[in-house]
């Protein structure tokens, strides 16, 4: 039943995948995009992963749709990405695809309890029985996250601080939509040169 | 029971290459970055489901529940989320540049006004 639940979920991410493929609108692409986080979140929770669950709800589904709301009304979004269809992509596509599905046949099956991901006495094991008396808590990934794995989560942070700091530093704090002082040459037209980069220092 | 047991993967490899393909023969900047979100959250999704035990439960410890599901993977993407996004809003905001500096965010566009410009 759990297995059937994953099956039908997952052909559904993949009927959303080949939808952004297809459909040439960028809003349209955008709120596919954040419902193809919202159904991962879904296939999350049935694979017992409702941290990240939550997260990718938020943050996948939530911020990332904003972000890319922001930037399409910074930019001109009527613009229909006009992609071509290369016959070379397919084919480089295809491929990759192919050798990665050939490496998958050696793969452990989904949910086997015997994998060696699930049976390493220093990972796994150690977590999950002996993380109750070493930290006191009772969600593991929350022991893993905050108390084993601390630093690597110190240096997540450090990495969310510099990629604010780099947002700042390219757009600045105050930005003027492109209806105030767009530039008046079509797509594609050699952009004034000219030195208003007003918005930008500010 | 091979095609179930490797539908998962087979699945996210598919979800993969759409990202890829994506990210290939889209010309529109934000549609790559698009491309991008696909493949990320299917890289979350191969891991995810490489944790996933059979009967298992969360791992929130408790008396009542026998097996969990392996916490590690959890932990690990839960970095990679965030991460993810932090990289997003980078990349939108050099696309927004870009669309100030040329006028457009299509990529072919951008690399004509550029020849152009190294031509005069």
């Amino acid at each position: 039943m759990e297995l059937l639940v994953t099956v039908v979920l997952l052909t559904f991410l993949m009927a959303i995948a080949v939808g952004i493929i297809v459909l040439r609108d960028l809003l349209a692409g955008v709120i596919l995009l954040g419902l193809y986080s919202l159904v991962a979140a879904g296939i999350f929770v049935v694979m017992d992963a409702v941290d990240v669950a939550f997260t990718e709800a938020a943050v996948g589904c939530g911020i990332s749709t904003i972000l890319f709301l922001g930037a399409m009304s910074f930019t001109k979004h009527d613009q229909k990405p006009r992609g071509h269809d290369s016959l070379i992509a397919i084919v480089f596509v295809v491929l990759a695809g192919g050798l990665l599905i050939y490496g998958t046949l050696d793969m452990p099956y989904y949910g086997d309890p015997n994998s060696p991901a699930q049976t390493h006495p220093e990972l796994t094991q150690h977590y999950l029985y002996k993380s109750m008396d070493e930290t006191g808590m009772p969600n593991v990934v929350t022991s893993v996250l905050a108390s084993y794995r601390g630093y690597d989560t110190l240096g997540e942070t450090v990495v969310v601080f510099t990629a604010g700091i780099a947002v700042l530093s390219l757009l600045g704090l105050i930005r003027r939509r492109p209806e105030d002082d767009a530039p008046e040459d079509a797509p594609g037209d050699i952009p004034r040169h000219s030195s208003d980069d007003s918005g930008v220092d500010s | 029971m091979a095609v179930l047991g490797l539908y998962n993967y087979w699945a996210v490899i598919v979800l993969m290459m759409a990202g890829l393909y994506i990210l290939i023969a889209r010309y529109n900047l934000i549609k790559k970055m698009i491309g991008l979100g696909v493949f990320q959250t299917s890289i979350f999704y191969l891991y995810i489901s490489m944790g996933k035990v059979q009967g298992g439960s969360a791992p929130i410890l408790d008396d009542a529940v026998p097996l969990y599901s392996n916490p590690l993977v959890h932990v690990l993407i839960l970095t990679a989320i965030v991460v993810g996004v932090a990289t997003t809003a980078v990349g939108l905001a050099l696309i927004v540049r870009i669309y100030e500096e040329y006028g457009t965010i299509e990529e072919d566009e951008i690399k004509a006004i550029e020849s152009r410009e190294h031509d005069a």
